[in-house]
């Protein structure tokens, strides 16, 4: 049995399964963080030790990393929308990559806004021109570069392509932040910010951050398919689905 | 080619480039940046002279020093190789300590001493409580002795 799969990717079809995902994906998120923050700040050391001897405000991690995370993995789900969009031509890949976009933007922001105030008390400084922090500050402006060059062209079809375009080409700097900290020499790595390695983070620390990294992650679900519905809406409005839709609204 | 192939080719294309920027990037990053000289680097003047520069490296221990002015302090930084005076007035980060990772910026003298501005504290990436730290530290420094042990009872 073949499922055809293209049944989905037209708005029409589209439009209601967003709808009954969305309270699903908002459950998810909200138990998710009472779970993650619980233990984040309940079931987890006050003071760390070693080479690292942090003391409550370690706890940023359980927002910085989730959020920085997904900053990198919701660039490359705009530009896999962006590409399959280019090639297939299909209306519903366009409006997914630019539903993301925002949701995207802000975990970076939230990334830049949570190390600030992390490296404040533990670097020294609030910023530096270190090669992760620099690279992080390029993804938002690629976020912010997108998401401003889609709504500079009026058609909507060209500003598709041509954001799309953009984005693809801005995928250079999601490897670039990567190896900026993770390079397989040390030595190569003249960094201020410190590795990063989930072998050496205690249990219940490191079960906090990726529960509240799938937090984040059912939450750009959640505001995604929002933001999707309200899309689907505005570029569709003539047709007579969505006129249907705003007749029975008017009429209730 | 169905003008379909033809912009698969085109997408791949592209990212394949991206791709190839990114491999370039990377290098690039490898042999150019300098965030930081090591005192190595220092030593074999790969510095800049009479210009600001970051100096990243270990706090030697046993060597940091308060000045009687009460603000200056004295340290070294090495990278186990090479080790560089720092001269520094001001406050000092939370975890700055002996034996961590620094990074500062400043100038170097002319008698050799590195005169910072901005001192900062390097942390590693153990998120660790400190009773576990300390355990893996012993453990950690007995491995070290049973192998020291090891290479003299070879040599024995």
């Amino acid at each position: 049995m073949a499922l055809n799969w293209f049944k989905f990717a037209s708005p029409a079809s589209f439009y209601p399964i967003a709808g009954r995902l969305v309270p699903v994906f908002w459950a998810l998120t909200i138990v998710l963080l009472a779970v993650g923050l619980y233990w984040g700040f309940f079931e987890t050391v006050d003071q760390l030790g070693g080479n690292n001897p942090q003391k409550e405000y370690y706890r940023i991690i359980f927002i910085h990393v989730p959020a920085a995370w997904m900053s990198m993995w919701l660039y490359v789900v705009l530009v896999g929308w962006a590409a399959i969009g280019l090639v297939f031509n299909t209306r519903l890949s366009f409006m997914m990559a630019n539903a993301v976009a925002p949701t995207g933007a802000i975990f970076t922001f939230l990334a830049l806004w949570t190390g600030a105030f992390w490296g404040r008390p533990s670097w020294g400084t609030y910023w530096d021109w270190d090669p992760r922090l620099t690279s992080e500050l390029a993804l938002f402006f690629l976020y912010i570069g997108y998401i401003a060059l889609h709504s500079a062209i009026d058609d909507t079809r060209r500003a598709d392509r041509a954001a799309g375009l953009l984005a693809i080409v801005g995928l250079v700097m999601v490897p670039v932040i990567f190896w900026s900290i993770n390079c397989p020499d040390p030595n190569q790595c003249a960094a201020l910010h410190q590795r990063s390695n989930l072998m050496r983070i205690e249990g219940n620390i490191l079960f906090s951050m990726l529960v509240m990294t799938f937090a984040f992650w059912m939450y750009s679900f959640a505001t995604g398919f929002m933001r999707l519905r309200s899309i689907i809406l505005t570029r569709e409005a003539d047709s007579t689905w969505v006129q249907e839709i705003l007749n029975k609204e008017n009429r209730a | 080619m169905k003008a379909r192939q033809k912009r698969l080719a085109f997408v791949a294309l592209a990212v394949l480039g991206v791709g190839a920027a990114s491999a370039l990037a990377l290098t690039a990053l490898k042999s150019n940046i300098s965030y930081f000289f090591s005192p190595s680097q220092v030593i074999a003047n790969e510095a800049p002279p009479d210009h600001v520069f970051r100096l990243g490296g270990l706090v030697t221990k046993g060597t940091l020093a308060r000045q009687e002015d009460g603000l200056t302090i004295h340290f070294d930084v090495t990278d186990n190789a090479q080790t560089v005076k720092v001269a520094y007035t001001g406050i000092l980060p939370d975890l700055f300590s002996e034996g961590s990772g620094v990074v500062a910026k400043g100038r170097l003298g002319p008698d050799g001493v590195f005169y910072a501005d901005e001192v900062l504290a390097k942390h590693d990436e153990d998120y660790m409580p400190p009773e576990v730290a300390s355990t893996l530290k012993t453990a950690h420094a007995e491995g070290v002795a049973d192998a020291a042990a090891g290479i003299n009872g070879a040599s024995n």
